[in-house]
């Protein structure tokens, strides 16, 4: 089956992957910048990373016949330094010229800091200046449900801001309510230990219904599997869902949310 | 759709073994010497919605392993989160 996996980053997993990827149906992904497990020292330690997801990335990619583009910022878990977090954000223009880079993200929240909620006010600004879409990380565990309201607030305040244009990533059966009913998208991230389970996503689909909402499986180089989405379609036809319903939310909505940006191009 | 005897047939033995698990983990941290802490006082805290007659539990334990504060925090004392909040909350 062709699917979109909107969401992994790949710098942290191996070539075997992408063949994984590929075997299984993925014809594109998308890579935000994140936090790769490990602090960065330097702004140039960013200018490396964004040439990685620009340059390195898509070629990668190329190899195995997916396509391969990436969300610029700096991650909320290396932003609490607004002075450091502003160097690395004026990295960010010269790179949105690259023509792989859908748009702002991963930016949100991961402690729920007030410097946190600057900078993440600071790049939606910036995405708003270019006309970018946003994708948004929303925070782990017990900080999820603040931070998601927090989020709202924030967005809340941006009067010329196209909801339809954010996705809000990692929504769980706590959050994906308010973030649905205010317009925005949002992001089921399918986790081993954390976030969604396979079966718990399905049953927020089946409660939410397919609009406005997608699912990905976030690989990186922690607790994580890159075949989650199609492991999902699997259990949704296991559940009883058609092919056209599973195509939808495994590859037409990430299609149509994607399609804004005129650089994903299938 | 499939019918509750349909998913109970694809998805019992499943959720017989979670169950059990969690029975155990429980029985494991009793008998192991030392303290335990807010993460394991907030998981048994959450063990009663399974039993209340609601059509959204898993939202309700999601609720009860959230930090219930509302404002930013000046600073984080930590990164990184544990599946419950920390006691300050
Ligand atoms: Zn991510």
């Amino acid at each position: 089956m062709k699917y979109i996996e909107p969401h992994a980053h790949m710098v942290s997993r191996t070539t075997d992957d992408y063949e994984k990827l590929a075997l299984a149906g993925c014809e594109a992904l998308c890579e935000p910048a994140f936090w790769a497990g490990f602090d960065r020292s330097s702004a140039d330690g960013f200018h490396d990373y964004f040439r990685q997801l620009t340059e390195y990335e898509p070629k990668r990619a190329a190899k195995y016949g997916i396509k391969h583009f990436s969300w610029l910022c700096i991650n909320p878990k290396e932003a609490d330094d607004p002075g450091f977090a502003r160097e690395v954000m004026s990295l960010i223009p010269e790179f949105l010229k690259c023509p792989t880079v859908l748009g702002i993200g991963e930016i949100g929240l991961n402690k729920n800091t007030r410097n946190e909620l600057t900078i993440f006010e600071e790049h939606v600004q910036l995405a708003l200046d270019h006309g970018l879409p946003i994708l948004i990380h929303t925070p782990h565990l017990e900080d999820k449900l603040k931070g998601t309201r927090l989020i709202l607030d924030s967005l809340a305040g941006f009067s010329k801001l196209d909801r339809a244009k954010v996705i809000i990533d990692h929504v769980e059966e706590h959050t994906v309510a308010p973030v649905l009913d205010a317009g925005y998208w949002a992001g089921m991230t399918l986790y081993p230990h954390s976030k969604c389970s396979l079966d718990r996503a399905i049953d927020i689909l089946e409660i939410h219904g397919p609009e406005r909402l997608w699912m990905n499986s976030a690989c990186d180089w922690g607790v994580s599997d890159p075949l989650a989405v199609p492991k999902c379609a699997l259990q949704m036809k296991s559940r009883r869902h058609g092919a056209d319903a599973i195509e939808r939310i495994i590859y037409q909505n990430p299609k149509d949310f994607l399609s804004q940006s005129p650089r994903f191009i299938l | 759709m499939p019918s509750k005897q349909d998913l109970l047939d694809l998805q019992f033995i499943e959720a017989r073994h979670k169950l059990l698990d969690l029975a155990a983990f429980l029985d494991r941290i009793d008998r192991h010497p030392g303290e335990d802490d807010y993460r394991f006082a907030a998981m048994k805290s959450a063990l009663p919605i399974l039993l209340e007659n609601r059509p959204d539990r898993a939202r309700a334990v999601l609720e009860a392993f959230s930090d219930p504060t509302t404002e930013p925090i000046p600073q984080a004392s930590f990164q990184g989160a544990f599946g419950a909040p920390t006691p300050k909350h």
